[in-house]
């Protein structure tokens, strides 16, 4: 009935004014940019700094000559130029990768549970697709993971393993924290989270000590293995994190109808069940190929959603993209820290990570509260 | 035309509802026809909720139900959607969501799964604002509005959603005896304008009386009494199924309901 009205006569709008929030979209394209540009820029200054520096302008040149038929004379060495196609052009690409992943892994899981504490990390998720990728090293399965050296690259089947260990976890997680009852607040999902980490940590442990030479192989993956990242591991991560984000932003209409409660998203026309565990299922995916690739970072799904929704606001049609791009450059420049602050040594880039997330988690606790669910 | 107002809004016939395996209906038979309201009462955990959960398909239950003569088991979702629209008895605020946004959710039946919205649907929303003076709040956060501006929010979504059948379960058990009457007023003048059908449960009987066409009385899950305002609202109906000593007085509008006291039960502070 109201569908089928054409609104009201164009002069009579523009007398009384167009009011403004109804044309606004919800992703505007001033933050994209500012997104894309966040993106280059931390890629740019990730390549050009390290020990051996070199100059933003010919890092940029050398990047387009890796477009076919593009030739510009960049004035770098050939070995520069390995230096920054070789090694940091992987690290790179790869810290994007996994900060975009794990910030929209954090940004969906946080409108799926409607929970604004909900973190890959919190939720188990990562430590679930931790024991996963340690159960396929330590018990040998998939090709002989076991006597491999992980800084060769590790077997494609090392993401499906990660994936198994964190789509279990976060069924775990969930089903401890629904436990709760009608009581529940955004930290009793939070607190099974914490009790599903500590429960797979355990069993961690027991396959560490049952299979002790494997230990140091399993602890090089655990610390975070940006430092090895070639593109081997790009190539790994790449086609998980594209199924995942395709799946997760075709759907963030539908995670603004989900923030309604399942009754009403019901009473529109939704299958919230149905949305609700695709979108578990790709965010875990996405989680378990960033942690099968550089081991377990923590903070960042919880750090660069709740930013990015303070300056946006509320809608996931805008905090999930923006999320993604933001999460891959504050990655980028993380692990830029990481690696000059203590240069020559490296500071895991989870402690990097921590050292900003956990102050940053109180702040959202405390806002966190207020909300009723 | 003569075909379509003998369709009922919404028929329900032997209708069953279990839940936890404790049937919370059973045999309840309901007529709703268009344009007119239909007030449904009963004491708590009558099944008053329940039954507006299965019209609207949040729950499901054995029996048929016709929504526009079409059995709703047949329908998909986005089908049933644009025919009823709920507003539930407290619809979850979204932190952060501005009154804007949440109204456009109203349009999801309309807009293709992984789809965005179109001019029409962003029309459509302006209209709805203006026709409840919503406008000025478009901007605003919807969980900074107070109660009654709130429950207008709410109804605007569920216009939004073209739907010509209006299920309220408690629309007014958050607001003072001023905002329910604005709201259920606003109520019934959509329903005069814009030919809806309106289902409601109501706590309120002398409010419920007053603008309700017909009255369903449920207790204990089945249809005690039905029909209209004055059939339902009698003293000894509301002493049977509330246990509620009550005068029932003639109103302009319907009878009003007056809980009474009674006589002797007052304990008397002791004479010093």
């Amino acid at each position: 009935m109201i569908e089928a009205r054409p609104g009201p006569p164009a002069a009579a709008r523009a007398a009384v004014g167009e009011p403004r929030g109804t044309r606004r979209r919800p992703l505007r394209p001033a933050w994209l940019a500012a997104g894309v540009v966040a993106v280059v820029v931390a890629a740019l200054a990730g390549l050009a700094f390290g020990p051996v520096g070199l100059p933003p302008g010919s890092v940029a040149a050398e990047l387009l000559n890796l477009i076919p038929g593009v030739r510009i004379d960049s004035g770098l060495t050939e070995r520069e130029i390995a230096i920054l196609t070789q090694l940091r052009l992987p690290r790179v690409v790869l810290a994007l990768l996994v900060g975009g992943m794990l910030a929209l892994a954090g940004g969906c899981y946080q409108g799926v549970f409607r929970n604004p504490l909900a973190d890959p990390h919190l939720l188990g998720v990562a430590a679930g697709a931790g024991l996963g990728v340690t159960a396929m090293i330590t018990l040998g399965v998939g090709g002989g993971a076991g006597s491999g050296d992980v800084t060769t690259g590790l077997p494609l089947t090392i993401p499906l393993a990660a994936f198994v260990g964190a789509l279990g976890a976060v069924v775990l997680t969930y089903l401890l924290g629904a436990a709760g009852g009608r009581d529940r607040t955004p930290a009793t999902l939070i607190l099974a989270g914490v009790a599903v980490s500590a429960f797979l940590a355990a069993g961690e442990t027991y396959l560490l000590q049952r299979n002790a030479d494997s230990i140091r192989e399993v602890y090089a993956w655990l610390l975070g293995r940006l430092a090895t990242a070639g593109w081997h591991d790009v190539l790994l991560v790449l086609p998980y994190a594209a199924v995942t984000a395709v799946v997760v932003l075709l759907h963030r209409r539908e995670l603004d109808v989900l923030s309604v409660g399942d009754a009403e998203a019901t009473s529109l026309g939704l299958h919230p069940r149905r949305s609700r565990y695709l979108l578990i299922a790709a965010a875990s995916l996405g989680t378990a190929a960033a942690v099968s690739a550089t081991g377990l970072i923590g903070f960042v799904g919880i750090i660069v959603p709740h930013t990015v929704r303070l300056l946006v606001g509320a809608s996931y049609r805008a905090i999930l993209p923006l999320s993604m791009l933001f999460g891959g450059a504050f990655l980028a420049l993380t692990d830029l820290a990481a690696r000059t602050v203590a240069a020559p040594a490296e500071i895991p880039i989870g402690v990097v990570t921590a050292f900003f997330g956990a102050p940053f988690f109180v702040l959202v606790l405390r806002t966190a509260k207020r909300v009723v669910l | 035309m003569s075909a379509v107002s003998v369709v009922s809004a919404v028929e329900v016939r032997d209708l069953r509802v279990e839940l936890g395996g404790a049937p919370i209906l059973d045999g309840v038979d309901l007529t709703v026809a268009p344009g007119e309201w239909v007030t449904v009462i009963g004491p708590n955990g009558a099944g008053k909720s329940t039954l507006l959960r299965a019209i609207g398909g949040l729950v499901t239950g054995i029996g048929s139900i016709c929504l526009l003569g079409t059995p709703a088991a047949k329908l998909r979702r986005r089908d049933r959607a644009r025919m009823v629209a709920t507003v539930t008895q407290s619809p979850v605020v979204p932190p952060g969501m501005a009154v804007v946004d949440y109204v456009l959710l109203g349009r999801t039946p309309y807009i293709p799964p992984l789809g965005r919205e179109s001019d029409a649907d962003l029309a459509a929303v302006r209209e709805v604002l203006d026709r409840l003076d919503l406008s000025g709040f478009a901007d605003r956060e919807l969980a900074t509005l107070s109660g009654g501006e709130r429950q207008r929010v709410f109804l605007a979504r569920a216009l939004a959603q073209g739907a010509t059948v209006l299920l309220l379960d408690e629309p007014t058990s958050a607001l003072d005896i001023g905002h329910q009457q604005e709201v259920l007023e606003l109520v019934d003048q959509l329903r005069h304008d814009h030919g809806l059908t309106v289902l409601a449960t109501m706590h309120d009987l002398s409010i419920a009386g007053e603008y309700a066409d017909r009255m369903v009385l449920l207790a204990d899950g089945r249809v005690a009494a039905a029909g209209h305002p004055r059939e339902v609202l009698t003293e000894q109906l509301l002493a049977r199924y509330y246990r509620a000593r009550v005068r029932v007085v003639d109103g302009e509008h319907g009878p009003l309901v007056v809980p009474v006291r009674a006589a002797g039960t007052r304990v008397r502070s002791a004479p010093s």
